[in-house]
Order: structure tokens, then C-alpha cells, then sequence
């Protein structure tokens, strides 16, 4: 018997389920139109003269924010690409205890990727523009960032590490290699495209990141860095250089790091699919 | 080599002392000096060496609370819709999306805020003509926040036993009220460290809040008011002070850190508490 306090409990969680959809639908226009409105916006601005131009105070280019950009990707990689992969061997090869300095590792991997990318700044302005002389400079906030993004490549690399099967170490070990060579011979290749693939994120962050960078690199918006210990800007941080003055400017610059950031993460999505299909099975 | 890589691991640790310490004997030193009213009081006026944050840890708090019921209200929905109430085929789609958008950067936000939801709370939804404040800043962050708040909510939802489901189903429970009666609240531990994640992001996120924030240090008394955060103050004197002021952002920054080390901690009791819960659940499940 299906009485009327029974109907309306059922009812209330159909109308519960409704709510549920108009979520999704409202998230989901909430979102798309984020980057619409930012492409709509920033487009129209863009042209040669405002990608590679000279800067000049009538017709901003971001020719100085681009080669930032690059100066950034590079020292970051260089420094936070092998510390991390380091960090992730050492803690998926050298490691099956629970010691506790594993786990104090693991804590400060955490921590490090919950801090605020402000604070951040702040470590790299009193750290590489005060303690060490710097001044702002593109080496200072590489190096910063190098620290933000480890957490990133420490834990992805980590995890495609941990996807290699025992089967392939132990093979290797019973012809006789070390266990050196057979990281590097068997275990990293193997891996290699999910490395691949955290780097790829990890440079997607740098690109992204502006905050730290307003007390470390010094937000110089109208001159091309001469080399790496000169201040400058970087595409996020000349979004936000720009849009007090130069409008229009903020948004083209704003659809210009849009589509790097899409792309970035699209390519970082692909080859996460390769790696997937080839997936070596244990057996 | 195993010494090599240990010093890779170990650069981790060494880099978070690093930073506590740098930041801590930086910061705190002024704080003594100033003195604890000082600092902690409601008067930012550099002229008179007066550093009161107070009304910025007000502000970060309304900022992130409001954030956080808009938050979380659309994004605990859309994550349920996702779960069950969706086409399979739609699912895979929206999660490759969502994840796309996961990596927008903060900037793009607030520029988004900057051209769109200022003028359009000035002209229509405000009383007072300004559009900058504590609104804008939430309607922003809110939006932010929704990937990783649907994304971390959905695998909580996801990693709790079937079997719960199908038990509700064969007690006679509709479809609606299996996934809101008993699914929900069995996800409950990851859900809750999903919201602590997206308060973590939002009280420290500081490029989306600044352009929209307006900037003046004051107490926060409406929601369409020009104030200042906590983040957005640091960032805000960053280029142009030194001395004295400048040491009083880096103080801020002592409190931010504090807050989202706070958080950080909540985190991973949670986190743990909700690999406990499931995996009770699978031992009395099989």
C-alpha cells in the first residue's frame, strides 16, 4: 500500500534530483562561459603587431611576457624536472617500509602543494631577491616556481613508476642487473610517457602562475628581458600588469594564455591516453 | 645512487623548513614589535605605523564563506548529477572538461570577473552603484573552485562500495532516495575534504580576488564595498613598499600561512578518516 507520506518522500528526492541536473547544467554554462567570454573579449585584440611587436606606450605587445614565459619554463624544468623524478624514484623503488622519514616526505609533499602561491612569493622574494641578492629577476621566480611545481612531478611521476609491473624489475634483476641499471634501463622507460605527461602539467602551472610572481620577478611589463637575471613579467602576471591601464590588452592577453593553458593541458590529456592503451599488463 | 636519490626526496622537507623558517623569522619578529593590538588591530594606515589586519582577516573570512555556499551547494549537486543522473556517455565528456577547466589559470578568473561580474552587479545588482566587494570576489572564487570540488566529491562518491547502493534498491528505495540517503552520507569524510581542499584554494588565492576586490583596508560592512583580503593586500603593496610596510606583508603572510597550514591538517585527517571508513565497509560488505 503506497500511502500519502510515502508519495511525497519519494517525491522530495525526485525534486532533490532535478536540483542535482540544473547544478550540473548551471556549473557547466557557469564554466564554458568563463572562457567564452574571455575569447569573445580578447580576440579581436590580437595581431602581429601586439603578439611579437616591439612594445611601445600606444600599441602594448606582450613580446616581453612571451620570452618571460620561456625564461620561467626553462629554469623551473631544469631545476624541479630531475629533483623530482629523484624524489619519486627514491620513493617508489628504495622504499617499501613505512619509515618515518618516508612519511615525514610525504607530509611535506602535501604541504608544499596546499600552500598559497602568495606565500610562495613571499619565501622567493625573502629568500632570492633579499637573502641572496637577486633583486627581481627571471632566476629568482624559476626557482620559486621550481619548488611549487615539485609536488606536482613528485607525485604523478610516483604514480606511472608504481604502473610499471614487478614482473618487468624482476626480470631484469634475474639477468643479472643492478638495481641502478635497471631503474634507468627498464623501470624509466617504461614510465616515461606518464613523466612525460607530469611535466607537461608541471609547465602548465608555470604558465598559469602569476602571484608568485608579482614579488620575485617584479611585473616589468614593456621591456624583453635581456637574460636571466634581468626583472620582467610572464603572460598571467601581464594580464593583471595590463588591466588597470590597457583593458582590451588584459583580454587579449587574457585569450592568449587561455588557449596556451588548453593546449597545454589537451597535450598532457593525449599522451596520458597513449600511455594508457599501452599499458604493460603483469603476467 | 641511492644516496642520490635520497637527497631528491629529502629536497621536499629541507624546502618546506625552508620556507617555515624564512617566513617565520621574518614575520614574527614584527609582530612583537609592533605589538599584538597593533597588528592585529582595525587600523591600516601606514603614515601613522598603524598595521591593524584585522578587517583583511575579516574580509578573507566573508570572502571564503560566501564562496564556499555557493560554492558548494552547486558544486555538491552537479557532482551528484555526475554520479548517477547523467548519460554514461555525457559522464566521460563533462569529467574530460571539468578536468580542462581544473587547470584555467586564476587570472583568467578574475579577469573574467573584472570585465563581466563587476559591471554587472554595478548596474543591476547593486544598491550603491559600486560594484567591486566581497560579492564579486565570491561569485568569482565560487566558480574557481567548482572542478576541484566536483572532481574530488565525484571520486568520494565514486570510491564508496556498490553494494551499499543495491542494498537500498532491494530494501525498496527509489533510485533518488538510494544516492541522496545513503550514498551522500557514506561519501560524507571525502566530500568534507573536498570542501576543506576548495576553502584552501579560495582563502589563498590571491590574482582572481584582487581585481575584483577593490582595495581600500577597510572593515567590510556591505557586500558591495570596496575592502581587501588578506592575499590582496600582501600582492597590493608587493611592488611598491619597502621597509617597515613591507615586513608588515610579510607578517600577513605568517597568518595566511597559519590558516592554510590549519587547513592542510584537516585535510589528511579526513582524507585518512575516509580511506578507514571504506575500507570497514568493504571487510563487512564481502
Amino acid at each position: 500500500m503506497k500511502t500519502n507520506a510515502h508519495k511525497r518522500q519519494v517525491l522530495k528526492y525526485v525534486v532533490c534530483k532535478l536540483i542535482a541536473q540544473a547544478a550540473l547544467f548551471v556549473s557547466l554554462v557557469a564554466l564554458v562561459i568563463v572562457m567564452v567570454f574571455v575569447l569573445l573579449r580578447g580576440v579581436p585584440h590580437i595581431n602581429m603587431q601586439f603578439l611579437f611587436g616591439e612594445y611601445s606606450i600606444r600599441a602594448p605587445s606582450i613580446k616581453p611576457a612571451l620570452m618571460g614565459t620561456l625564461y620561467l619554463i626553462v629554469i623551473s624544468l631544469v631545476v624541479a624536472a630531475p629533483i623530482g623524478i629523484g624524489s619519486a624514484i627514491f620513493l617508489a623503488e628504495y622504499t617499501n617500509s613505512k619509515s618515518r622519514l618516508v612519511r615525514l616526505i610525504r607530509i611535506a609533499v602535501e604541504t608544499l602543494a596546499g600552500i598559497p602561491s602568495i606565500v610562495y612569493g613571499i619565501f622567493g622574494y625573502l629568500v632570492f631577491v633579499v637573502a641572496l641578492g637577486f633583486g627581481y629577476s627571471f632566476i629568482g621566480g624559476g626557482l620559486t616556481l621550481a619548488i611549487m611545481i615539485l609536488p606536482v612531478i613528485v607525485r604523478s611521476t610516483e604514480e606511472s613508476l608504481l604502473a610499471v609491473p614487478r614482473s618487468l624489475r624482476e626480470g631484469s634483476f634475474a639477468l643479472g642487473s643492478s638495481k641502478v641499471r635497471t631503474i634507468f634501463s627498464v623501470v624509466l622507460p617504461c614510465a616515461a610517457n606518464g613523466i612525460v605527461t607530469s611535466l607537461i602539467l608541471a609547465v602548465g602551472r608555470v604558465v598559469s602562475e602569476s602571484a608568485v610572481l608579482i614579488l620575485t620577478i617584479g611585473m616589468v611589463v614593456d621591456i624583453v628581458p635581456k637574460n636571466f637575471t634581468s626583472a620582467g613579467t610572464s603572460l598571467a602576471l601581464a594580464v593583471y600588469g595590463f588591466s588597470q591601464r590597457y583593458p582590451e590588452q588584459a583580454a587579449a592577453t587574457g585569450a592568449v594564455l587561455l588557449v596556451l593553458v588548453v593546449a597545454i593541458n589537451i597535450l598532457a590529456t593525449l599522451l596520458g591516453k597513449v600511455f594508457g592503451k599501452g599499458e604493460l599488463v603483469d603476467g | 645512487m641511492r644516496g642520490v636519490f635520497l637527497f631528491c626526496a629529502v629536497f621536499s622537507l629541507l624546502a618546506l623548513g625552508c620556507i617555515c623558517v624564512f617566513l617565520f623569522i621574518n614575520g614574527v619578529p614584527f609582530i612583537g614589535k609592533v605589538g599584538l593590538d597593533n597588528f592585529f588591530g582595525m587600523q591600516w594606515n601606514l603614515h601613522e605605523a598603524s598595521y591593524g589586519i584585522l578587517s583583511m582577516i575579516v574580509a578573507s573570512l566573508y570572502v571564503t564563506a560566501l564562496a564556499m555556499i555557493i560554492g558548494v551547494s552547486l558544486g555538491l549537486f552537479t557532482a551528484v548529477a555526475l554520479y548517477k543522473f547523467c548519460p554514461p556517455k555525457m559522464v566521460a565528456v563533462i569529467r574530460q572538461l571539468i578536468n580542462l577547466l581544473a587547470g584555467i589559470p586564476s587570472v583568467i578568473y578574475g579577469l573574467f570577473g573584472l570585465i563581466i561580474i563587476v559591471p554587472l552587479l554595478r548596474d543591476y545588482v547593486s544598491p550603491n552603484g559600486v560594484g567591486y566587494g566581497i560579492l564579486a570576489a565570491s561569485i568569482v572564487l565560487s566558480v574557481m573552485v567548482l572542478p576541484t570540488l566536483v572532481g574530488v566529491s565525484l571520486d568520494a562518491l565514486n570510491a564508496v562500495p556498490k553494494n551499499y547502493y543495491e542494498g537500498a534498491l532491494a530494501l525498496g528505495a527509489t533510485k533518488e532516495q538510494s544516492v541522496f540517503r545513503i550514498m551522500l552520507p557514506a561519501a560524507k569524510s571525502g566530500i568534507m575534504a573536498a570542501v576543506v581542499l576548495s576553502i584552501g584554494r579560495a582563502i589563498g588565492e590571491t590574482m582572481a580576488v584582487i581585481m575584483v576586490i577593490g582595495g581600500s583596508p577597510t572593515i567590510p560592512t556591505s557586500l558591495f564595498q570596496s575592502t581587501r583580503t588578506l592575499t590582496a593586500n600582501i600582492a597590493m603593496g608587493a611592488t611598491e613598499l619597502t621597509g617597515d610596510p613591507k615586513t608588515a606583508l610579510i607578517a600577513t603572510g605568517v597568518v595566511l600561512f597559519f590558516f592554510t597550514l590549519l587547513l592542510n591538517v584537516s585535510f589528511s585527517l579526513l582524507k585518512g578518516g575516509e580511506k578507514r571508513e571504506n575500507k570497514r565497509a568493504q571487510k563487512t560488505g564481502s
